[in-house]
């Protein structure tokens, strides 16, 4: 199945009660899927179609605060339309769970891949996952309602699929028993919630005296969702015998001299390349961070003390800085006594595909760096114009 | 006075409604309603901001507790019966 009916698919085994969306490419098949399932009467559900993806996130935080449990699902400008009420999810400590297939940001229009969208929600207190294949899709929205739904973290998470790539192509999945999950997931049972007769307010508003307070406890839910990701992936694990490789996944990074750390479907096409570099004898080894939000810093540290090169290949770029990645990872590894050389490679904008051969020539650029020393961090990869990497 | 983190909820939860806010005393202008000249349109009731306007018999009464004195009754009235006058005077 594509990854949009992967994500269909996970919210309707969760039990979302209710879903609130609104339409776009290409994220819409998503909703159109669990529009079906409402209507078949195979998933008990109420489904609010509203106008905007800002009056999605709306209705979401609306239901999720009367006690249920709850989806969406964006892309691209419907993402960042919905900015301000992200912020007002997490802040709220609403474990509403969303999908966003990840799409460039225009202009220029683009429906194509790229992480411009999802990085640029990284501070509104969302945990951020990103996904290799479709199976990881579905399974990860499972496993993240029970992440953020759990005590300590009561934050909302985003499930990020790449567009078309993981969205719109087939892959077999493993679709779960109905059963399985359900006695993985318990129903959701907040601590408040609107109740009728028992008048309460909500979000009110708080004094200098108080506010710093509340969002120290937003950081400490966010700081418990690590150890929760890898307690509750282990638990599934259990249940249905797969696992995706907690915040980051190391493959073949054992005895690795240079490393390229990624996120999302190219990670899969970066393996093939480790694969086949392997065969020929070159040491190297994959990272691919699944959870952006909370950062996997000390899985970074531990990487970057025992790696002599690491390269990091970003789907967006941070104007005016580097790859948002690429600074996270710097900024993790800058206070270890031994950091490794690091290079920042932009690749991928608007669905330009990164292909095996790019990838190949990024891993030859990191041990070259490694040895003979940084010219520049940070740098484009075929682009048009730019002759030492235009294929 | 500041409550530790430990002895606060996750998030601002009161637990009384928002009308135990009394907010009229933010009112530095207040309206005054000649109810013979009232000819019952409803119009400064669907038009209160905050639901500050009572009908009673279709006659607008001015809930004091919450009006903040934005003059919109007043200025909405066609019958130009809702007259703002400084707080204070008579």
């Amino acid at each position: 199945m594509t990854g949009n009916y992967a994500s269909a698919y996970g919210a309707k085994l969760s039990r979302a009660e209710v879903i609130a969306a609104y339409p776009i490419t290409p994220q819409t098949s998503i909703v159109e899927k669990l529009a079906e399932f409402v209507s078949t009467g195979e998933l008990n559900a109420k489904f609010v179609p509203v106008e905007s993806e800002h009056s999605a996130m709306a209705a979401c935080i609306a239901a999720e605060t009367a006690g249920a449990r709850t989806y969406t699902a964006t892309s691209s400008h419907g993402l960042t339309l919905m900015h301000e009420v992200l912020m007002w999810a997490s802040g709220a400590r609403l474990p509403i769970v969303m999908t966003n297939v990840s799409r460039a940001m225009a202009p220029p229009w683009s429906v194509w891949v790229d992480h411009m969208d999802s990085i640029a929600q990284r501070d509104t207190g969302w945990l951020q996952f990103f996904c290799q294949s479709n199976q990881e899709v579905l399974d990860t929205i499972i496993m993240a309602y029970k992440i953020c739904e759990s005590k300590g973290v009561m934050l909302p998470a985003m499930i990020i699929e790449d567009a078309f790539i993981l969205s719109h192509t087939s892959e077999p999945v493993d679709i779960p028993d109905q059963e399985m999950v359900d006695s993985f997931l318990p129903a959701y049972a907040p601590e408040f919630k609107i109740e009728v007769g028992k008048p309460m307010g909500f979000g009110s508003l708080v004094k200098p005296d108080q506010y710093m307070e509340f969002r120290y406890k937003a950081m400490l839910g966010m700081k418990a969702a690590h150890d929760r990701i890898l307690r509750v992936e282990q638990e599934f694990k259990q249940v249905f015998g797969r696992e995706h490789g907690g915040l980051l996944e190391l493959y073949r990074c054992e005895n690795a001299e240079v490393v390229l750390l990624t996120a999302g479907s190219v990670a899969a096409t970066a393996k093939d390349v480790v694969d086949s570099m392997r065969s020929k004898g070159v040491p190297v080894g994959l990272a691919r961070v699944r959870a952006f939000r909370p950062f996997p810093h000390d899985e970074i540290r531990a990487l970057g003390s025992r790696v002599a090169g690491l390269g990091v290949l970003d789907r967006s770029y941070t104007f005016g800085a580097a790859g948002a990645m690429f600074s996270e990872v710097k900024a993790s590894l800058y206070n270890c006594p031994k950091r490794p050389v690091t290079k920042n490679y932009i690749a991928g904008l608007g669905g330009r595909d990164i292909t095996p051969k790019t990838i190949e020539r990024v891993f030859e650029d990191i041990q070259l760096v490694t040895k003979r020393g940084e010219e520049s961090e940070v740098e484009w990869v075929d682009v048009a114009g730019l002759p030492r990497w235009w294929r | 006075m500041t409550k530790s983190y430990e002895e606060i909820p996750l998030t601002p939860i009161a637990d009384m409604p928002s009308t135990m806010n009394i907010t009229g005393l933010w009112r530095v202008i207040r309206p005054v309603v000649d109810k013979k000249k009232c000819k019952k349109c409803t119009i400064c009731w669907k038009f209160c901001p905050d639901a500050a306007i009572v009908l009673v018999e279709g006659v607008p009464e001015i809930d004091f507790r919450f009006c903040k004195g934005c003059g919109i009754c007043s200025h909405e009235c066609p019958s130009k019966c809702i007259v703002m006058v400084k707080e204070g005077s008579d």
